[in-house]
C-alpha cells in the first residue's frame, strides 16, 4: 500500500500501481534554534537512554532522534531554562524492554563521572517500562551525594497532553532539590498538579498506561514536587544531599532469574535455573511455591543456586514460618526476602552475588536494608 | 444583491452524529449525559507540539496566547480512553460501516486503506490535544451538480459545560463529515445543499436526531475577499443567513479599506501606558486594570466603530483578537465617551497621545504587561490587516445568536495533521467486483491526490499493519422478534440479504 499525503493534511492509503513517480519531494533541513541558559542556574546531566522526554520521530530516517541536545531540550520544554542549566549525555536510544544490565552498568558508570565533575544533579531519561528495575539498580551501583532522579512519560511527547515536559520540569526541580538519593519522579495524579518522588528500590509502575502509573509500595513517597510552582517538599524518611560519599561499586552477577509461581507450576521449569548463581521467586501470599516443586529447589540451592523469596502480593512481607510448606522452603535452604518488591530483590541478588563471593555472606545481606529497599518494620497498610 | 456580481463562492462541512452503539476509539456506550450527573473531574495543560513535519500549525499558534489549563468531568459511561489515559482501541467497524453507505449513496469512491490522524486542537474540547479523524471516500456528485469532496469520519470533541470546563461524555462519539466543493453560488442554494445532505443522511437511520447532533459549517469568498470558515451553525434555517451577512461582512471590510486607503491612514505600532491617566475613572473596567495602554490608529476615526454586519463593527474583530491575550475586550473612541468613561478622559487621552478628530483610539485594559503588550499587538495585526490591499483576513469564526459571527482562530493549515500512529490502518474491502478501486483511485489521483507520494514505503507501510474490515452485522427488528442478519456487502447494506430486511427501516 502506497501512502498518499493529500495537501488537506490527511493520509490514505491506495494502491501502489495507481501512483505515478514525479520525483522527489525537495530536502527540507530541520531547524536548529539555540536556546541560552541562564549562568546563575545549577547545573545539571541529562543522560538519555531512549525515553521519550523530548525525542521525535525523525522522518527522513523514521527514528526517534538520538543526536539530542539540550537546546533540543530546551526548544521542546522552554520551562527548564527557569529550573538550571544542563548538560546533555546521549547514552543509548532504546526501548526500555530492551534494557540489559550491562547498559545499566554503562549508565551507572556515565552518571558516576558527571557526579565526580560536579554537577548538582542527574536526571536520567527512561522509558517507563524497565524504569523501576533500572532505578534500582543505580541505587546499588552507586552511592551518589546527589539527587539521581529518572523520568519519562506515560504519554507519548508527541501530543499536546503529553505528560513529558511537565514531569521533566518536576525532576529537574527535584535534581536541584534537598534530596540525596535515586529517585523516580512522575505525575502523583491523573492530574496536572503534583509530581511524586519515589525511593528507587520501593518504586513499581502499576498501572499500563495512567499517568499515576508509579508508586511507591511499602513506604510513603520521598516527597513531591508541586506544578506549576516547582515547589519541592520532602519527607522525613528521605536521604538528603550530601549523606553519602559517592562510590561506584559496578559489578554485577547476570546469571540471576525472577520466576512467579502460579498453581500448577511444572518443576521441570526450574531446571532452566539450574548454574544460575541466583533465583527470586515471586510466591503467593507470605511466600508460598506448592509442595511439588520443593524438591526441584533444594536441588538448585545444593547446586550453589542463591534462591529468595518475595510475594507476588507486592504488599507486605514474606514470612515463611507459619505454615508447613513455607518451614520446609526453609529448610530446603530458601531465604525470605522481608517486604522486598520482586523486581527489587532480583537487581539486589545480581549486585550482592557481583560484589561477594561468600554464599554465607551473600546470603546474609539479601536480608540487609542496603538502599531503602527492604524494610525491617511494616509501617504501611495498604 | 447580486451575489453572482459580488463573486460569492461557498461550500459547507456537515458535520453529523452517528448512532453507533459505542464510541469511535472506545467501547464506551456512544451515550450523551446530563452535565450533573458527573462522577469524577480532572485537569490537565495542554501544550503545542511540532507536526511531523517540523511546523508549528498556525491555529495551534493562536491558542498558545492563553494559558491553557481545562478541567474534564467524567462519568460512569466513560473511560481512560476519554481521560487520555489509555491508547485508543480499533477504528470502530459499525461507524465506518455507516460511512460507506453514505458514500455510496453519494456515489463516491472509498479510499482503499484508510488511515486514522490526529488533527491539532488545542482548545481543550479534546482531552489528548487532538482530534481522531480518517478521510474515508472522495469525489461524489449531488443532484444540483455540485461535488462532494471528502467524508471524513472524526471523533466527536467534548461539550463545553462553561468556560474552561469540558464533559467528557460527547467525546469519541463517532461523527461523519461531508465536505461539499466549493460549488455554490446564492445563500439559498448553499441551504438546500445542507437540506439536501441532511435529508440523505437521516434516511440511513443510522445517525442521531435532535439539537447539537447536526453541525454545518459554511466555507464563504467573494471576489477580493477571502475564504472564512463558519462554524457550528445548527439551525438549518440560519444558514442562508450566515451566508448573506457574511458576504455584507467582507463587503464592507472591502469598503473601509478603499475609505483608509483614500485618508492615507496608518497604524502607529507602538502604544503607550496610560495607566496613569484612568487613576480616578469611573469605569469598573478601567478601574479594576493594573495596565492600560493606548493604540493611536491614524485616520480611523469612525471606521472602527462602523457596522459591518448586524451588531458587529471592525472594533468587535480587533476585540476578538485581542481576547485572545485573556483581556475582556478593548474600548475605541468611535464608542465613547460611554462604558463610565467620560468626554475628559477621552479628550485627556487623545491629547496624552496625539491624536487628532481624524485618529480613532483603542485601549486595552489588561492585568499585567505581558497580557497588555500580547492584546496591544493583536490589535496592531488587525488594524494593519484592515489597512491592505487584503482587508479580508482568512479566518475560522463562530456563529453568533442572529447569524453574524465572530472570530476564533486562523484558518488551520496542513501542519495541524499528523498520523495517529496507536491506530492500525483499515483496509476497505468488500470483495465486492463493483467498487474497482485501482482504477477509480488513479481517477482520484489525477484529480485531487497530487501532492507528495510517499517515497519511503517502508515507513509507510510496515509489515503487519493491515487489517481487514470483517463483515458487518446488524441487528433487524420485526415485531417482538430480534434477529441478526448477516451482511456481506458493506456497501450494499439496503439490498435483501438471507434472513431478510424488508426496508432500511428494520435495520435500527
Amino acid at each position: 500500500m502506497a501512502v498518499v499525503k493529500l495537501d488537506s493534511g490527511y493520509n490514505i492509503g491506495v494502491n501502489p500501481d495507481s501512483c505515478t513517480f514525479f520525483g522527489y519531494p525537495a530536502e527540507s533541513t530541520a531547524k536548529k534554534t539555540r536556546v541560552p541558559q541562564k549562568k546563575d542556574l545549577p547545573v545539571l546531566s541529562i543522560v538519555s537512554t531512549g525515553g521519550t522526554i523530548a525525542s521525535r520521530i525523525d522522518y527522513r530516517t523514521g527514528s526517534v532522534t538520538s543526536q539530542f541536545d539540550a537546546d533540543d531540550i530546551l526548544v521542546a520544554i522552554p520551562e527548564l531554562a527557569k529550573v538550571a542549566q544542563y548538560r546533555t549525555i546521549p547514552l543509548a536510544t532504546i526501548l526500555s524492554e530492551n534494557m540489559t544490565p550491562s547498559i545499566w552498568q554503562e549508565l551507572a558508570r556515565a552518571v558516576y563521572k558527571e557526579i565526580q565533575s560536579g554537577v548538582t544533579g542527574i536526571i536520567i531519561t527512561h522509558g517507563t517500562d524497565t524504569m523501576a528495575y533500572s532505578a534500582a539498580a543505580l541505587s546499588f551501583m552507586i552511592d551518589t551525594p546527589v539527587p539521581v532522579v529518572f523520568v519519562g512519560s506515560q504519554r507519548s511527547a508527541d501530543r499536546p497532553s503529553s505528560d513529558n515536559a511537565m514531569n521533566a520540569v518536576c525532576a529537574a526541580s527535584a535534581a536541584t532539590s534537598d534530596l540525596g538519593e535515586v529517585a523516580v519522579v512522575m505525575h502523583a495524579t491523573t492530574n496536572d498538579d503534583t509530581c511524586a518522588i519515589h525511593r528507587g528500590t520501593r518504586v513499581r509502575k502499576m498501572h499500563s498506561s495512567r499517568r499515576d502509573a508509579f508508586q511507591s509500595i511499602g513506604i510513603d513517597p520521598l516527597g513531591f514536587v508541586a506544578y506549576p510552582s516547582r515547589e519541592v517538599t520532602l519527607k522525613s524518611h528521605t536521604v538528603r544531599r550530601g549523606s553519602r560519599k559517592l562510590a561506584l561499586h559496578d559489578k554485577l552477577e547476570k546469571h540471576c532469574g525472577l520466576v512467579q509461581f502460579y498453581p500448577g507450576m511444572s518443576p521441570d521449569l526450574l531446571k532452566a535455573y539450574e548454574g544460575y548463581k541466583g533465583l527470586v521467586l515471586a510466591g503467593t501470599g507470605l511466600g508460598h511455591v506448592s509442595t511439588a516443586l520443593i524438591p526441584s529447589l533444594k536441588k538448585l540451592i545444593q547446586g550453589g543456586t542463591l534462591v529468595v523469596m518475595t510475594t507476588q502480593c507486592m504488599q507486605g512481607r514474606v514470612c515463611d514460618r507459619v505454615y508447613d510448606t513455607g518451614r520446609d522452603l526453609l529448610s530446603a535452604g530458601v531465604i525470605e526476602g522481608g517486604d522486598m518488591l520482586p523486581e527489587a530483590a532480583l537487581v539486589k541478588m545480581m549486585w550482592v552475588l557481583g560484589n561477594e563471593r561468600d554464599p554465607e555472606k551473600a546470603a546474609e545481606r539479601m536480608q540487609e536494608d542496603l538502599k531503602g529497599e527492604y524494610n525491617r518494620r511494616s509501617t504501611h497498610g495498604l | 444583491m447580486d451575489y453572482k456580481e459580488a463573486g460569492l463562492t461557498a461550500g459547507i462541512e456537515i458535520h453529523q452524529q452517528l448512532n453507533t452503539k459505542e464510541k469511535l476509539f472506545c467501547h464506551c456506550p456512544a451515550l450523551l449525559r446530563n452535565s450533573s450527573e458527573h462522577s469524577g473531574e480532572f485537569f490537565r495543560y495542554l501544550r503545542v507540539t511540532e507536526s511531523e513535519m517540523g511546523e508549528i500549525d498556525r491555529a495551534a499558534q493562536e491558542e498558545l496566547k492563553r494559558d491553557r489549563k481545562f478541567h474534564y468531568f467524567t462519568y460512569d459511561t466513560t473511560c481512560l480512553v476519554e481521560n487520555d489515559e489509555e491508547p485508543p482501541a480499533p477504528l470502530n467497524d459499525e461507524a465506518l460501516s455507516v460511512c460507506l453507505t453514505i458514500a455510496k449513496m453519494f456515489g463516491m469512491t472509498p479510499v482503499r486503506q484508510v488511515h486514522t490522524m490526529r488533527k491539532l486542537v488545542i482548545d481543550g474540547s479534546n482531552t489528548s490535544g487532538f482530534q481522531r479523524t480518517a478521510l474515508v471516500a472522495l469525489n461524489g456528485v449531488l443532484p444540483t451538480g455540485g461535488e462532494i469532496e471528502t467524508i471524513c469520519l472524526e471523533e466527536e470533541a467534548a461539550q463545553r459545560v462553561k468556560d474552561d470546563i469540558f464533559s467528557l461524555d460527547r467525546l469519541g462519539i463517532p461523527l461523519i463529515e461531508i465536505t461539499t466543493s466549493p460549488c455554490m453560488h446564492s445563500p439559498e442554494e448553499v441551504q438546500e445543499v445542507a437540506e439536501y445532505i441532511g435529508m440523505v443522511l437521516r434516511s440511513t437511520g443510522r445517525v442521531k436526531r435532535g439539537i447539537g447532533t447536526i453541525r454545518q459549517d459554511v466555507n464563504i469568498s467573494i471576489r477580493g475577499g477571502a475564504r472564512v470558515e463558519i462554524k457550528g451553525v445548527q439551525e438549518l434555517d440560519l444558514i442562508a443567513e450566515v451566508v448573506r451577512r457574511e458576504v455584507q461582512r467582507q463587503q464592507n471590510l472591502l469598503a473601509i479599506s478603499n475609505e483608509l486607503t483614500k485618508r492615507k491612514s496608518s497604524v502607529n505600532d507602538t502604544a503607550k501606558n496610560v495607566t496613569e491617566l484612568f487613576k480616578e475613572t469611573k469605569s469598573t473596567v478601567l478601574k479594576k486594570a493594573k495596565r492600560i495602554y493606548a493604540i493611536r490608529l491614524e485616520g480611523f476615526a469612525g471606521l472602527v466603530g462602523r457596522e459591518i454586519q448586524p451588531d458587529r463593527r471592525l472594533g468587535s474583530e480587533m476585540s476578538d483578537y485581542a481576547k485572545k491575550c485573556g483581556v475582556g475586550g478593548i474600548f475605541h473612541t468611535d464608542e465613547l465617551p460611554a462604558y463610565g468613561i467620560t468626554a475628559e478622559e477621552v479628550a485627556r487621552l487623545r491629547a496624552y497621545i496625539d491624536a487628532d478628530s481624524r485618529d480613532c483610539v483603542v485601549i486595552v485594559a489588561a492585568v499585567n504587561d505581558t497580557q497588555a503588550a500580547c492584546a496591544v499587538n493583536q490589535v496592531i495585526i488587525r488594524a494593519q490587516v484592515a489597512l491592505s490591499d487584503k482587508p479580508v483576513p482568512e479566518e475560522t469564526r463562530k456563529m453568533l445568536e442572529t447569524g453574524s459571527s465572530a472570530y476564533m482562530r486562523p484558518l488551520p493549515g496542513a501542519a495541524r495533521m499528523y498520523p495517529e500512529t496507536d491506530v492500525l490502518p483499515v483496509i476497505v474491502d468488500d470483495g465486492s467486483p463493483e467498487y474497482d478501486y485501482n482504477s477509480r483511485a488513479a481517477d482520484s489521483k489525477s484529480r485531487t491526490v497530487r501532492t507528495r507520494v510517499c517515497n519511503r514505503p517502508e515507513l509507510c507501510n510496515p509489515a503487519g499493519f493491515i487489517r481487514k474490515t470483517p463483515p458487518v452485522r446488524t441487528c433487524c427488528g420485526r415485531g417482538d422478534k430480534t434477529q441478526t442478519c448477516r451482511i456481506h456487502d458493506p456497501f450494499d447494506m439496503y439490498g435483501t440479504p438471507a434472513g431478510g430486511c424488508r426496508s432500511r427501516e428494520d435495520i435500527r
